[in-house]
């Protein structure tokens, strides 16, 4: 499964070994996460690529602390996830857009930035931060609009921009690029790669399309709770001699269904 | 606790009703309108609207703010924008009081415009001093503004919030010496009377209403109330959860 040179490397962004993660507040959690291990390289885009409800939206509220009943190991930027100091250091994108829609688009901003980065004497630099925002997610002309006036694709657009304000080292963003037109997702894309060279920020993107895992360095494929591979797209498609990270992954699928029928029936 | 954070969040909660203008229209007005028809109501005997108008001077910011809190704390649950900011460096705290300052202002431009009107335009006869009517009027609105945040975390939706009202307010009201002075309920109903914040907050208003100064009894219930809304924030921060299943 890990066969690239993640092993143990203390400089990974995220480092999980034996995670496990229950969901539900019945008698009967359910395990989404089921004991998986794996590294994300620090100052490179990984994507998190699965079918929908394969535990690609938890695992990424695990690493960003939000997520209750984690165990096993899991550190973030060297430290245990959901740790205090981890709070200024990530920037997280939920899938649903998460801002106030009853504000315009900078107030939104310029309330997380407060929160960020507070204080007056911090006034001119938090003003610099979101309009940098704005200008990253391309809504410099909408930024006296209502966010709830917005289109979907722009309202996620501002959330995103939240996540950007005070330069985060690891940005968790929840399929961010889900119902955006083509245009705007290559521009988006270009985006997080001009953020992971010229910021040196580590990105882990999810996406329940696989199309986009060629636009990731580096990948993880999740399903059913666990980890498929972790590998570049280059590397999956030769291991698996397919001609797209698709094809690959349900190759991996049809060898993962055939192993736990063997153990069944052993 | 972070008083910049504090205030940038009061500042958004307010920012986010400026944006809404008939909702800060009916929290005015709503409040001197049923004053005006109540004092009309009593057209004839005006010594029951002195004492249902100055306790309802009290009960109007409670229910006012309870409402408008409960709704707005389910908005920032179900929005995601709660899970963002506790994802922040934002202290539980931080939020709770900015909720509260913002509301809070809310409630002092609401009591005076609803005292005001009260005490000159209808003719309320108060033997003490506005000022402690006012106070009281805040106090409760604080109140109000913790019960709203700690039901707000046992609604899954804004319909449900919005039920919990009669179920958190109405047994108050009934037992709150409005309708029947406290101590002529049945003994166990008085007992629950005692209990219930409310009741201390019409008691204060009463207070007001017939003595000149300051009565220790007055301060005895500002007290109450106070640490009643103290209380019950505390408890409402306690369902604010960084991490949720």
């Amino acid at each position: 499964m890990m066969n690239k040179q993640a092993g143990e490397e203390p400089a990974a962004a995220v480092h999980a070994h034996g995670l496990t993660v229950r969901r539900g507040t019945g008698r009967t959690p359910r395990t989404v996460i089921d004991d998986i291990a794996f590294d994300v390289p620090r100052g490179r885009i990984t994507g998190l690529l699965g079918p929908s409800g394969c535990g690609k939206s938890t695992l990424l509220r695990a690493i960003v602390g939000t997520q209750a009943h984690v165990t096993g190991t899991l550190d973030v930027l060297g430290r245990p996830a959901g740790h205090p100091d981890l709070r200024s250091r990530i920037g997280y994108v939920t899938q649903a857009p998460s801002v106030y829609d009853d504000l315009t688009v900078r107030q939104n901003l310029d309330y997380f930035a407060a929160i960020l980065d507070p204080g007056r004497a911090a006034a001119i630099r938090r003003a610099d931060a979101v309009d940098r925002a704005i200008t990253d997610v391309d809504l410099t002309s909408r930024a006296g609009a209502l966010a709830g006036n917005l289109s979907g694709g722009q309202r996620s657009r501002v959330s995103l921009a939240v996540a950007l304000l005070g330069t985060p080292e690891l940005l968790v963003l929840d399929e961010p690029t889900v119902g955006l037109d083509p245009v705007l997702r290559r521009d988006l894309w270009n985006l997080f790669h001009d953020i992971a060279a010229t910021r040196g920020a580590t990105i882990l993107v999810s996406s329940h399309v696989m199309d986009e895992a060629e636009r990731c360095h580096d990948l993880l494929l999740m399903r059913e709770g666990r980890i498929l591979a972790q590998d570049t797209p280059d590397a999956l498609r030769t291991r698996t001699h397919s001609a797209t990270v698709e094809e690959g992954f349900l190759r991996l699928v049809d060898e993962a269904r055939a192993l736990p029928a063997q153990e069944q029936t052993r | 606790m972070n008083a910049a954070r504090t205030a940038a969040t009061a500042a958004r909660v307010l920012r986010q009703l400026r944006h809404d203008p008939r909702s800060i229209a009916l929290m005015l007005l709503v409040p001197v309108l049923m004053l005006t028809l109540l004092r009309f109501v009593f057209d004839g005997s005006p010594r029951t609207f002195d004492s249902i108008g100055a306790s309802l001077l009290g009960i109007f910011p409670l229910i006012t703010m309870f409402l408008v809190t409960s709704i707005a704390t389910l908005r920032e649950r179900t929005s995601g924008t709660l899970e963002r900011l506790l994802a922040m460096p934002l202290g539980k705290g931080d939020l709770i009081a900015g909720y509260a300052l913002a509301f809070g202002a809310v409630a002092v431009v609401q009591s005076l415009l609803a005292t005001g009107l009260a005490l000159w335009v209808l003719g309320l006869d108060v033997v003490g001093s506005p000022w402690l009517l006012l106070l009281v009027a805040l106090l409760d609105a604080l109140l109000g503004t913790a019960l709203g945040l700690f039901v707000s975390a046992f609604a899954a939706s804004e319909f449900q919030a919005v039920q919990f009202m009669p179920a958190v307010i109405f047994p108050q009201l009934l037992l709150c010496g409005l309708f029947a002075a406290r101590a002529t309920m049945h003994p166990v109903l008085e007992g629950i009377s005692d209990a219930l914040p409310m009741s201390y907050a019409v008691d204060g208003m009463t207070q007001v209403l017939t003595h000149t100064d300051m009565t220790a009894d007055f301060v005895r219930d500002a007290v109450i109330v106070a640490a009643c809304a103290l209380l019950v924030l505390a408890l409402g921060a306690a369902t604010l959860r960084r991490r949720t299943p």
